[in-house]
């Protein structure tokens, strides 16, 4: 019996961590609490010990787990990390901890459950970011479906049922054609090891694929990405979803379940059918960019503070679909870059809703007002936090938009242009409601006793600011990690479609990555 | 003709079955005493469950009595399975009889005559043996099926099993006098070097497809699933979701195997059989708010399923493709998964449903997640395996199909089943909704920090179903369902590897 990985530590940890919880006694709240606080930052801490183990500037995976699962047909349990997956694990063994701690005193009733379920969640999204066999990767896709649905529909607030439901149906509806299309392309390759299935399309070696077929089988996956990202016009369950489920729900669901979507098309969709993933290109674009503006204008109209939280997700992961989508290094590295600035900031910007609404049980935006004066340490952090969405330089938003920016203007002028109103906009509607919320006159009476953040509050706050500003100022430390392996996903792209590659030679030839160095 | 011994051993798993079936009959009239007559009923099923694997330590695979059987690893699959089918009835049905104040020796008498029947079924080489085999599961299942013959519900269902049973196992049996008129034979290995061209056979098989069509409650001859599986005391309509249908199945697949010329004709016929009946159940299912019933449509819908993997069989064989094996395996798989997550679901639903089986309806099972976390979390389970979700055996099953349906080329049909998947999981979800999301009386007043939470919390189970605990047999069956819905979901090798062995179905 081999010693388990690294990966699979980080995997299976928090199952145990979950059956260790359900030994506990239901009513023993307090001790339920800090287990999974102990477990989750365990679980963290195990996750830096990935860092060391991801060469620079070398693509490929690492700390490789192979073992044969199923005999017939061959299904491996195979794991392995690259530059890209490495921070989104970081980013989710982070946002847990975070997670628990915004539960601290917010979930009151099934406490254990919760916090089950919470474990259980990380061990679905961490399996998908280090699967490198099909069917393990949707293997955890599926997993990962039904503590976020139990996380929404027994914790959520007034229509969680109803958000719960839409959040099961819309994602299985995509996944289970993402099933059809996995199995399809197995029967073309004979097998459902990415790896492997890449190597042959690089050598050559695979099969013909008719631009049908790669067209239908591009689709079976881009349609389940896109559900789970989401892209326009398949967003309509995300807004239900995040304001039903409760803060923690929602910081685990925008911070990295939506970047499951956006990582399923960098490690499946491009590298696989390339030439699908091309002639896809302006329509992907096109939806990205009607998402982008679609998102923020929508935004501009919210009278609930945490619908608006929620439809900037959908601008700014539009954002990260152009980026991947242009085919350029720069907006590639942008994307990845903007997947976690994303988890950070929305992420912050829920727990910040989340402590409003603790207080005043309320979203609207017509309910607060004046917040500055009695609560002058949370106003503060959720202004930090706010620019740091919009994209102010410095902080994390700024470097991973304007990455994306640059790199699609190089490709495609046009579209930069439209998705650089996405920017403004979001200035628009953070600032109109910051001011709404925080500045005037305090207009509701209960709001002038409104306590300020408590230290727990604080410590949380504190961590997420120190991230942002660390993200915003140091991020070559992230993307020298991650500039090997994007470059990698555009070159597996160039060589199985020698014909494109002559179209664009700037797309190989940029190595210049001037807002990194 | 005197029978070699090794034919008396080959059927010697339905001999113990009859065996038993007819001391229980001896002993109704000796004891009324029910614990002993479950334990006579238990060690019946358990010993002729294990006479199949006793046969092929003794004697091997091979035909029996000049090859109206044909004992291979494929009927010894079918007979393990249809035993532990009839184990698990036979231990949930022990408390259900004695809640119901129904007679046990019958009842257990009925089971076995059924599970030899079906027995018989699953390893029949000719035609009128598999049509006794048929015969000795239908009658029983009538009886069973209108065991609670003071209910109205009951009677009903048992009439009208009976009524539309008794014309499909007509049609079944016009369809073999056709095919015996052309080709001269009822047996299956003879008929595969006989002259299959002609208008006639084709009648007959078509009649023959009604027949077995009816059995596993496939549309278009599905009219009376919902209400016989409504009607029937719970542990017999978790017998017959899961047996009879493996059974009939069983043997549908023998006819492909043994009469690879029959199959192309019937490739149409299934497509469009899958496709009907897959929607037929779902669509049906969506719109129940009684428990059982609901879980009959879905029935339904999975039959639809695995008539997906027939028309894959069909497909391969009519073009005489590879990978019919793989198809097989499909088959198999599923109905082991099915059978397991089944027997399960309806032995909660029989046990919650308390005396009478009052509470079935959506309602009842409000706030069963608190109220019986343990039970709710088993029922969650057998729930998301009907759904398909990873790390149940259901998954597996459905992968598998799917996998069958692709590698036949048949795309359409596989969109087909993942948009019904879809439906499927939208009802299966709602009842996993009810029992864990929406509110009972109960949480709104914990939730309030009402002084009356004790007296809400007996309101609420005054409303709901009781809260008695589940006696141990029930509780075996669970662990034993859930155990296997989870290994088969985690390590489908074993199974995959039996299935998939070479020489499956002898010749």
């Amino acid at each position: 019996m081999p010693l388990p990985g690294l990966l699979s530590v980080l995997i299976f940890f928090p199952a145990l961590g979950a059956l260790a919880l359900l030994l506990l006694r239901g009513d023993d709240h307090v001790w339920i609490r800090r287990l999974s606080l102990t477990i989750s930052i365990v679980e963290f801490i195990f996750s830096l010990l990935l860092i060391p183990k991801v060469p620079l500037g070398v693509a490929g995976y690492s700390l490789v787990e192979y073992y044969n699962w199923i005999a017939v047909p061959p299904i491996h349990y195979h794991l392995g990390i690259d530059g890209i997956s490495l921070f989104l694990v970081i980013l989710t063994t982070f946002l847990t901890p975070i997670s628990v701690l915004a539960s601290w005193s917010s979930i009151n009733h099934r406490v254990k459950e919760f916090f089950v379920m919470l474990l259980m969640l990380e061990v679905g999204v961490i399996g998908v970011f280090v699967s490198l066999d099909l069917f393990l990767f949707f293997l955890f896709w599926e997993v990962m479906l039904i503590p976020m649905a139990f996380l929404i529909g027994i914790w959520g607030h007034e229509r969680r049922i109803y958000a719960a439901i839409k959040f099961v149906l819309y994602t299985m509806a995509g996944s289970i054609l993402m099933l059809v299309g996995i199995i399809w392309l197995y029967n073309l390759t004979g097998s459902f090891d990415l790896p492997k299935i890449q190597q042959a399309l690089q050598d050559g070696r695979l099969f013909t694929l008719t631009s049908q077929q790669e067209m239908l089988l591009f689709l079976a996956f881009f349609g389940a990405f896109a559900i789970k990202v989401p892209l326009f016009p398949l967003h309509t369950w995300l807004p239900d979803a995040h304001v039903e489920a409760p803060t923690a729900g929602s910081v685990m669901l925008a911070g990295v379940l939506l970047k499951m979507g956006t990582y399923g098309m960098i490690r499946f969709c491009l590298p696989l059918f390339p030439n699908a993933a091309h002639k896809a290109a302006p329509w992907v674009a096109a939806l990205a960019i009607v998402g982008i503006i679609y998102g923020a204008l929508v935004s501009l109209v919210q009278p609930n503070l945490k619908k608006l939280v929620a439809y900037s997700s959908v601008s700014h992961l539009g954002f990260v679909v152009l980026g991947i989508f242009a085919f350029h290094n720069i907006s590639m590295q942008g994307a990845v870059y903007q997947m976690l600035a994303h988890g950070i900031s929305t992420g912050a910007l829920f727990l910040l809703v989340g402590m409003l609404y603790d207080r005043r049980h309320t979203f609207e935006i017509t309910q607060f007002g004046g917040l500055a004066t009695p609560m002058p340490k949370l106003a503060a952090f959720f202004l930090f936090i706010a620019l740091a969405s919009m994209g102010l330089p410095m902080l994390n938003g700024f470097v991973g938009e304007f990455l994306i920016l640059l790199g699609t203007f190089q490709t495609h002028p046009s579209w930069a242009s439209w998705a650089a109103l996405g920017v403004i906009l979001s200035a628009c509607y953070l600032l109109w409601a910051y001011q709404r919320v925080f500045f005037g006159e305090v207009t509701v009476e209960k709001n002038q006793t409104l306590p300020d953040a408590s230290h727990r509050e604080i410590g949380i706050l504190v961590t997420m600011a120190v991230i942002t500003l660390w993200m915003g100022i140091g991020s070559t430390f992230f993307t020298h990690r991650t500039a090997a392996s994007s470059q990698n996903i555009l070159d597996q792209m160039q060589r199985s479609n020698p014909q494109e590659a002559n179209l664009h030679p700037s797309v190989i030839n940029s190595v210049e990555r001037p807002a990194t160095r | 003709m005197i029978p070699r011994p090794e034919d008396l051993i080959r059927v010697l798993p339905e001999t113990i079955w009859c065996i038993f079936g007819v001391l229980m009959m001896l002993m109704q009239p000796m004891t009324r005493n029910r614990h002993v007559l479950s334990f006579f009923a238990i060690l019946g099923t358990i010993l002729g469950t294990s006479a199949s694997i006793y046969a092929y330590q003794t004697v091997g695979t091979g035909p029996a009595f000049s090859q109206l059987i044909q004992f291979d690893a494929f009927s010894i699959f079918f007979h393990l399975l249809i035993g532990l089918v009839s184990i698990l009835v036979v231990l949930a049905a022990g408390p259900y009889l004695e809640r119901e104040n129904l007679e046990s020796a019958e009842f257990f008498a009925l089971v076995l005559f059924a599970t030899a029947g079906m027995g018989v079924l699953s390893s029949a080489q000719e035609l009128l043996t598999a049509f006794i085999g048929l015969e000795m599961s239908s009658i029983s299942s009538y009886i069973l099926a209108g065991y609670r013959r003071d209910t109205i519900k009951s009677s009903e269902s048992a009439m009208k099993y009976f009524l539309l049973g008794s014309f499909a196992t007509a049609f079944f049996l016009y369809g073999i006098a056709l095919v015996y008129g052309v080709t001269g034979t009822t047996n299956l290995t003879q008929m595969a070097n006989a002259d299959t061209s002609g208008n006639l056979i084709k009648l007959g098989l078509a009649l023959i497809l009604i027949g077995l069509g009816f059995k596993v409650a496939a549309a278009p001859f599905q009219l009376w699933t919902p209400d016989v599986y409504e009607g029937a005391p719970t542990p017999v309509t978790a017998l017959f979701s899961a047996g009879p249908k493996a059974a009939t199945f069983a043997l549908m697949l023998r006819i492909f195997a043994t009469v690879p010329a029959a199959t192309h004709f019937w490739f149409w016929a299934f497509w469009i059989l899958a496709a009907l009946t897959m929607f037929v159940g779902n669509l049906g299912a969506l719109v129940q708010t009684n428990v059982k019933r609901m879980l009959a449509y879905s029935s339904i819908a999975h039959a639809g399923y695995i008539l997906v993997a027939f028309a894959a069989v069909t497909y391969l064989q009519g073009n005489s493709e590879t990978g019919g094996a793989a198809a097989y395996a499909a088959v198999l798989f599923y109905l082991l998964s099915y059978a397991l997550v089944k027997l399960g679901a309806f032995t909660i639903i029989g046990q919650l449903g308390g005396a009478g089986e009052k509470h079935l309806s959506l309602d009842d099972y409000t706030g069963l997640g608190r109220r019986q976390p343990v039970v709710a979390a088993a029922l969650s389970l057998f729930l998301l395996s009907l759904l398909g979700l990873p790390v149940t055996a259901g998954f597996f099953g459905k992968f598998y199909v799917f996998k069958a349906a692709v590698n036949s080329h048949l795309i359409w049909l596989a969109v087909l089943m993942a948009v019904n998947s879809i439906i499927g999981a939208y009802y299966y979800f709602r009842l996993i909704v009810v029992m864990y999301m929406r509110d009972t009386a109960a949480d709104t007043a914990h939730d309030a920090h009402s002084d009356h939470v004790e007296t809400t919390l007996a309101e609420a189970a005054a409303t709901g179903a009781p809260l008695t605990p589940f006696p141990l047999p029930v509780n075996i069956v669970l662990f034993v369902s859930a155990a296997g819905t989870v290994y088969f979901g985690l390590f489908p090798n074993q199974v995959l590897h039996f299935v998939l062995q070479s020489n499956l179905l002898g010749k």
